[in-house]
């Protein structure tokens, strides 16, 4: 596979990878028996994302976007986490080959899915 | 160091050498009268006659080809449009290499009808299936002797026996045992035998189908009349060559090679299950090849691991989806019964000859690492996700879902 060298790197020396205790909000997507599988974790802190980890079953862009989406979204507020996507996730990674554009670039859509969770969760 | 063998091989240097005069200054062509063209016509026949040695056969059943591919398609196409008078059915198994399943499946676009066998989840037909799969209208079995992904070998010369019984011609694509495992086309009951030249040291680009004598065809490539008619166009003198010095080297050392990395691939599986917890040897422990193992780690996804194996120099490969061009998980893995997810985590170790100096105890160490750093990643190990329910959001563009 042709990734490009951030790629690489962020599969070799993935970000923010581990399960996180008590989080805010956490959210799963993808689909196991197609490969990939991710979790991402975040903590809020008012609606500043303070924390954010994950884990993931799959390829290496799969969790190479993992890896890059937890350094965009900390700091972000849940409003402009929300606006990430999946063309930000991989172009931050400089391109991904195309065909894991769509199938393993499920980065975008882990973040959402934790932080319609922290809505459900944490607001009544 | 380089475990994917089946995928292919590195030229030796002793058929190197022999291949050199025959891409200098013996380019003759062989159809020529001249001194310069008999020259590349005796290499030519030289080198068949080593092919046929290989598996028992007599020189002029062996016909040179442009590989494995070519090879199974006008084996499965050149039978199909000479019997299909007598009959359009064809006998295969459900995990053929896709030079066969594809040639198949293009001929039910013909309306041949194919019957697909199982293989159950060691991999190996049964022959009472084939017993029943057998109709008047049969024509053709197309059975592989060893499987490409996780080195099962079928029965071939009871299947040959069944296919004689009842007048059916039998072909199988030796592509991966060719120089590994013993073939012998008379007492196997072959009448059509795939073989390739860069699974065994030899170049890339040229192969040989074995007809046995008395068998017709329709030939795929019409044109000069060389190869008998069975195969027009110039020959590959150089790779033929270097094809036919592969084919000997490997036969004549066929038991030695067989038997050293019997040991390390054995010692291999056993190490591998031993040390990492939730691993199992994908086919069967027995009928398989000498020098191909393929595992499955549950709950890691194979594309990972063979980039972290590769970044510690190891080349190996995977069925998993993500790997493969088409984002299609492995038919063969598929066709075992495992369960897709399982799949995805498979790993296939393929050795040859020259992988002597292969140190078990420090692979395993490595690919133990792996499989435990890749584990610690991912939300499916030790952990109670329900993702049952958990679906991609829907993406037109997904071939997957």
């Amino acid at each position: 596979m042709d990734y490009s060298e951030k790629v690489m790197d962020h599969f070799a020396n993935p970000r923010n990878c581990k399960k996180m205790e008590n989080p805010d909000g956490v959210g799963t997507v993808g689909n196991p028996t197609c490969g990939d599988l991710m979790t991402i974790y975040i903590k809020v802190d008012g609606d500043v994302i303070s924390d954010i980890s994950f884990q993931t079953f799959g390829c290496g862009a799969a969790i190479a976007t993992s890896s890059m989406i937890t350094e965009i979204a900390i700091g972000k507020t849940l409003d402009e986490a929300l606006k990430i996507s999946r063309n930000d996730v991989a172009e931050e990674l400089d391109g991904l080959p195309p065909i894991k554009m769509h199938c393993s670039n499920l980065a975008a859509d882990g973040l959402q899915a934790a932080i319609e969770n922290y809505y459900e969760t944490h607001q009544s | 160091m380089y475990l994917d063998n089946s995928a292919t091989t590195k030229v030796s240097d002793e058929v190197l050498e022999e291949m050199l005069p025959y891409l200098k200054d013996e380019f003759g062509n062989p159809s020529t009268l001249y001194s310069i063209g008999r020259e590349s016509k005796k290499a030519l026949e030289e080198a068949r006659q080593r092919v046929a040695n290989a598996i028992n056969a007599k020189k002029d059943e062996i016909f040179f080809t442009s590989g494995g591919s070519e090879s199974d398609n006008l084996a499965i196409k050149g039978i199909a449009f000479k019997l299909q008078k007598k009959g359009k059915h064809i006998i295969t198994s459900d995990i053929e290499h896709p030079a066969v399943k594809e040639t198949l499946h293009f001929l039910e676009s013909l309306d041949f009808k194919v019957t697909y066998l199982p293989v159950y989840e060691n991999g190996i037909i049964k022959i009472e299936d084939l017993k029943e799969a057998i109709t008047p209208e049969t024509i053709l079995i197309t059975i592989m002797h060893g499987n490409n992904e996780i080195g099962t070998l079928q029965p071939i010369e009871e299947i040959g026996k069944i296919a004689h019984e009842n007048g059916i011609v039998f072909h199988t694509d030796a592509v991966q045992t060719f120089g590994k495992v013993e073939i012998d086309v008379e007492k196997q009951n072959i009448d059509l035998l795939s073989v390739s030249s860069h699974k065994i040291n030899g170049p890339k680009g040229v192969g040989a189908i074995y007809i046995k004598k008395g068998i017709r065809l329709i030939p795929l490539i019409h044109g000069g009349g060389q190869e008998k008619g069975i195969r027009s166009g110039t020959e590959n003198v150089a790779g033929i060559v270097g094809f036919g010095k592969a084919a000997e080297l490997a036969c004549s050392q066929l038991d030695e090679h067989a038997q050293k990395l019997s040991k390390i691939t054995n010692e291999l599986t056993e190490k591998v299950l031993d040390t990492i917890p939730e691993s199992y040897l994908n086919g069967d422990r027995i009928q398989r090849l000498p020098n191909v193992v393929n595992f499955r780690f549950t709950a890691i996804e194979g594309e990972s691991l063979i980039l972290l194996l590769d970044s510690k120099g190891y080349q190996a490969s995977t069925g998993s989806a993500c790997s493969s061009n088409t984002l299609e998980a492995s038919p063969v893995l598929t066709a075992l019964g495992l369960d897709p997810v399982n799949v995805h985590g498979s790993l296939r170790i393929s050795l040859a000859p020259e992988s002597d100096e292969f140190d078990v105890d420090e692979f395993v160490n490595i690919l133990s690492e792996a499989v435990k750093r890749l584990r610690e990643m991912s939300p499916l190990w030790n952990q109670e996700l329900d993702y049952d329910g958990v679906m991609c959001k829907k993406h037109d563009d997904c071939r997957r879902c």
